[in-house]
């Protein structure tokens, strides 16, 4: 394996500025990984090399005409397939795009390419981001490279992957309700959720407009924070995109300390209902964070175990509505019935034919919630408890600085584990949902690996909305303490993915 | 129904009290889309580009892309709701109205709902006959238009039966502002008048704040009528219809009195109305049942997740209301008076819609009653025959043109009514249309003369007629130099002429 492919995000940009690499050769060594490991893994959906190589080539030119580049130059990157690429296929995880091509990209396409990264390709993601696992996918699932049999959560199941198999050091994901989060616990990478409007959702297939937001994909706290630096930021094309100039997150990383940082425990999200390994590397952490100067106290947020059932409502509702536009008319999937059929069979049949059976679940659920005469107790009840989450995070964020809890309740589950049973697999985001409903930013960060499983465990901050450099502040921290303590990176302790198919080969012989 | 089968007019007002409801449709001639920075084809820079050239991801409802509010749009928003008397909101919300439909990108339009920008207001509305009403009005809200259909084979030329649809987006998202009255009472006989009176006072209304290019032809202004009768005492208001597709002043008119008529005649047989949205038909002047309406239509309104409210400052709220043009009927007032137009003079202008093309003709620098004249006089009779408006057979600037060709003696009245037919016609401007048609009078006195000359000749006893002094006998000859000069002929002229050469020849 290459060493190129091992180095973070920012050593690479490093060693691009240096001259010592270059981004052709950087890229080529990632794509290489791709073809080595992606066909056991599944992260991507799709691989432009021609253009990736374009790209790389082209940022070499421009430092070599001396012209002045940020950090992530040349830097490659995968994209989660829910962000539209210009003249790259963008399906969202769904049949019913298959084959279309965006004339446009998504603003934090575009921010990305004017910072000179290198976009591989598109990841895969559970359909329309409905999921949890990525087992959603209408092509397939993408599998944890810690455990090929495991799910790499969802539904950014292929960024997170992707990043943690060393296919691309950076890749943006969306987070409705975790899908950036909880892949990243499950898979030892960092992952991140701004603040509601902090980047743009222009270009983001939507799932949720109220919820969804974009963010950094990472195996680096300090690689995230200047992902994050590249893709925040006021976009004319998205009204609810924040119009206030963010501080840098990377300065934030660098300048981590935690002494006199208050850190409020929520006690609903620390039960039994979680793993064990995955409470006793929770409570590691904010030892180890304690130690070293941090004040760690218990606080309630006594409606947060009503965010799931709002979330279900709210998450459909909107929805049900976004996926409306999807009906063979102008772009994706035609289906016509045997002998033709009117514009409305058209539609029903292609609808029929190009949505999975979650997508067709939510978009009931949420045209049920919005039906008159069930509005008021469905979607008005929903917005209801929504206020009431924002509140019990007002109150919090009155006393502590950042809020912690696990990230997830469990490590990864394996594959086909919770397929049948969509509420199990709905309670993977119990604690990730209540930041979406706030609006607040997240972080989760790897915190180890649960004893009982050897599987990665993340723990989550939350701050106030605006306040994501505390996030940085307090993830960068407990990153470099807990490197001190193990002496590796966590995905240091990744299977070695380039041998698994030989591998598979010689147990078939046996 | 069949004409027929209607129950006589006058009679179905002594069984039925109408109460009608209008919904105004105007498009904002604001220079980009309600929601996109594409260019808005109701403003006349755009007007008639090619299908789906107007466009963008977001009019195109493409996956990713977001609406953002055009400020301009909400200004003029504020101004029109300001001009109908209304209250602005301080905060006003978008919503999505979900519903399928191929000529709806994103299948939810995005509207307003439960918190409209504008609210309970009145306009005054004068009708033919001088009895001024004031029309209540319950709201105005934005909304975007939906893009257009073409139904291809089938007879009808509706969706069901034909062959394949095409759709143009280039109307896809163009500012909407819709004004809603409340139920009007008390018109009685009135009713159909009213309602083309107060269509035509919104029209005036959005031309003088300068929002909307209003022309009915074009669908900048386009009516929904609701009508309803309850019978002579009875309290409870009776079942209405909406009827749609009412394109024309004329046609609002004729519409009402139909929907009085049918519903009337179906009433005094016992028979009940079916709550419904009905199609105006122009060519046989009657309304046909469109798809059933009832209050069990579900379009699953919620709040606009990708928009914030939009909260105008109170600033911006006087700055309009401080810039609004004077009210309907002051101006109105002041008009009459300015161009010197006797009640009945000037009611025919109100009565035809005409009061803005008579203004702007005047502005363009004809005399107010060349303006009428040719309004109210030979527009109005060729509109009549093609069944629309007058105003959509000319502009006031192509009236006022002409009107100076007569006043220079270029055109005589009868040359000028010929221009005017090929004005409505789309033959070009009026000084085109003399240089293609020939139409001009001919003013070289040499060619009267020969003419003339060659009349008298032919007509000895009438020049002799005329040496004895009978100037009267003088008619003949000029009616044969005008049909000899096919009419391009000042006949004033030639009857100097006619005296000159008679005397001259003795």
């Amino acid at each position: 394996m290459s060493d190129l492919i091992r180095l973070s995000a920012a050593d690479l940009g490093e060693r691009l500025a240096a001259g010592e690499v270059s981004s052709v050769e950087a890229t080529q060594a990632h794509l290489d990984r791709i073809t080595a490991v992606d066909g056991a893994v599944h992260a991507f959906l799709h691989v432009d090399t021609e253009r990736a190589l374009a790209t790389a080539a082209d940022v070499d030119r421009r430092r070599a005409a001396g012209e002045e580049l940020g950090p992530l130059a040349g830097v490659p990157i995968a994209i989660k397939d829910v962000l539209v690429t210009e003249g790259m296929p963008s399906t969202a995880g769904s049949r019913i795009l298959e084959g279309w091509i965006p004339p446009y990209d998504a603003t934090p396409v575009r921010l990305v390419r004017e910072a000179g990264l290198v976009p591989l390709g598109k990841t895969n993601m559970d359909e329309f981001a409905m999921g949890s696992s990525t087992e959603h996918s209408a092509y397939g699932p993408t599998h944890n490279p810690w455990d090929l049999e495991r799910i790499p959560g969802g539904s950014g199941g292929g960024s997170a992957a992707s990043v943690a198999s060393f296919e691309a050091p950076l890749a943006l994901g969306s987070d409705t309700g975790g899908s950036i989060r909880q892949p990243a616990h499950v898979t030892g990478t960092v992952g991140v959720k701004p603040t509601y409007g902090a980047v743009s959702r222009y270009g983001s297939i939507a799932l949720a407009s109220s919820l969804d937001q974009i963010g950094p994909v990472t195996r680096t706290v300090l690689d995230a924070a200047l992902l994050h630096d590249v893709i925040a930021g006021h976009d004319p094309h998205d009204s609810t995109s924040i119009p206030d100039a963010w501080p840098s997150m990377a300065d934030a990383v660098r300048r981590a300390d935690v002494a006199g940082l208050r850190i409020g425990v929520v006690k609903e999200l620390d039960s039994d209902g979680f793993q064990a390994g995955v409470r006793q590397r929770f409570h590691e952490s904010l030892e180890l964070l304690e130690r070293n100067g941090a004040e760690i106290v218990e606080v309630s947020a006594p409606h947060f175990e009503y965010a799931i059932a709002a979330y279900y409502l709210i998450l459909p509702a909107e929805a049900s509505s976004n996926l409306a536009k999807f009906d063979s008319v102008r772009f994706g999937l035609r289906v016509t019935p045997d002998g033709g059929g009117t514009v409305e069979q058209v539609m029903a049949a292609t609808r029929e034919a190009g949505f999975g059976p979650e997508v067709k679940r939510r978009i009931i659920l949420g045209t049920y919630a919005l039906s008159a005469g069930y509005y008021d107790a469905y979607y008005g009840s929903a917005q209801k408890v929504r206020t009431l989450v924002q509140r019990d995070f007002d109150a919090a964020f009155a006393n502590v600085d950042v809020l912690a809890t696990p990230t997830a309740p469990t490590t990864a589950f394996k594959l086909g584990e919770k397929l049948d049973d969509p509420l199990a697999m709905y309670l993977n985001d119990v604690a990730t949902i209540p930041a979406n409903l706030a609006g607040v930013p997240g972080i989760s960060v790897p915190a180890g690996l649960a004893p009982e499983d050897g599987l990665p465990v993340g723990i989550q901050f939350l701050a106030p909305a605006r306040e994501d450099a505390r996030l940085y502040n307090v993830g960068g921290a407990l990153e470099r303490l807990l490197l001190a303590e193990w002496g590796r990176p966590i995905l240091d302790g990744l299977p070695d993915l380039s041998t698994h198919e030989l591998l598979a080969t010689e147990e078939g012989a046996v | 129904m069949a004409r027929a089968e209607l129950m006589d007019y006058d009679q179905a007002l002594e069984l039925f009290e109408p109460v009608i409801g209008l919904e105004v449709h105007v498009e904002l001639n604001t220079e980009t889309k309600m929601f996109s920075p594409a260019p808005n084809p109701a403003n006349s820079k755009f007007h008639g580009a090619e299908p789906n050239t107007l466009v963008t991801p977001v009019c195109l409802g493409l996956p990713g892309s977001l609406p953002v509010v055009n400020g301009d749009a909400v200004r003029s928003s504020i101004s029109l709701g300001l001009a109908l008397g209304c209250s602005i909101a301080p905060s006003s919300r978008f919503a999505r109205k979900n519903y399928f439909y191929p000529d709806l990108a994103k299948n939810y339009q995005i509207s307003q709902y439960d918190e409209p920008i504008a609210f309970e207001g009145s306009v005054e509305v004068e009708l033919p006959n001088g009895r001024v009403f004031r029309v209540p009005i319950e709201r105005a809200h934005m909304e975007e238009d939906a893009g257009k259909l073409t139904h291809v084979g089938g007879s009808t030329g509706r969706i069901q039966g034909a062959e394949y649809s095409l759709v143009d987006y280039n109307r896809a998202g163009v500012p909407l502002v819709e004004i809603v009255t409340k139920p009007i009472f008390g018109a009685e006989a009135d009713a159909p008048e009213l309602a083309k009176a107060y269509v035509s006072t919104i029209r005036d209304i959005a031309i003088s704040l300068g929002i909307s290019e209003a022309r009915m032809e074009r669908g900048n202004l386009r009516c929904d009528a609701n009508v309803s009768l309850r019978p002579r005492g009875a309290e409870k208001l009776g079942t209405r219809t909406e009827t749609k597709n009412v394109n024309s002043f004329r046609s609002i008119e004729r519409a009402v009195r139909y929907e009085i008529q049918r519903q009337a005649a179906i009433l005094a047989k016992g028979g009940t109305i079916t709550q419904e949205t009905r199609h105006w038909h122009e060519d046989t002047g009657t309304t046909s049942p469109g798809r059933p309406k009832s209050d069990a239509d579900d379009y699953r309104y919620f709040p606009e997740p990708d928009l914030l409210p939009v909260e105008p400052s109170p600033e911006l709220i006087e700055q309009l209301r401080a810039a609004l043009p004077e009210p309907p009927a002051a101006h109105r007032r002041r008009l009459k008076a300015e161009w010197g137009f006797t009640d009945l003079e000037f009611q025919d202008v109100l009565n035809g819609g005409l009061l803005v093309e008579v203004a702007e003709t005047v502005a363009a620098g004809a005399s107010p009653a060349a303006a009428r004249k040719w309004w109210t006089g030979e527009l109005t009779r060729v509109a009549n025959a093609k069944a629309t408006d007058a105003a959509s057979l000319a502009t006031p600037q192509q009236v006022a043109e002409l009107a100076a060709l007569v006043e220079a003696g270029t055109l005589t009245d009868r040359l000028a009514r010929q221009v005017l037919e090929g004005v409505a016609a789309g033959e070009g401007s009026p000084q085109q249309i003399v240089d293609a048609r020939g139409l001009a009078v001919v003013s070289d006195d040499g060619a009267l003369v020969a003419a003339i000359d060659e009349a008298l000749a032919s007509q000895p006893d009438v020049l002799a007629k005329i040496r004895d002094g009978k100037v009267q006998a003088a008619g003949a000859v000029i009616g044969a130099v005008m049909k000899a000069m096919q009419g391009k002929a000042d006949a004033a002229r030639v009857r100097e002429l006619v005296l000159e050469r008679a005397g001259n020849g003795g």
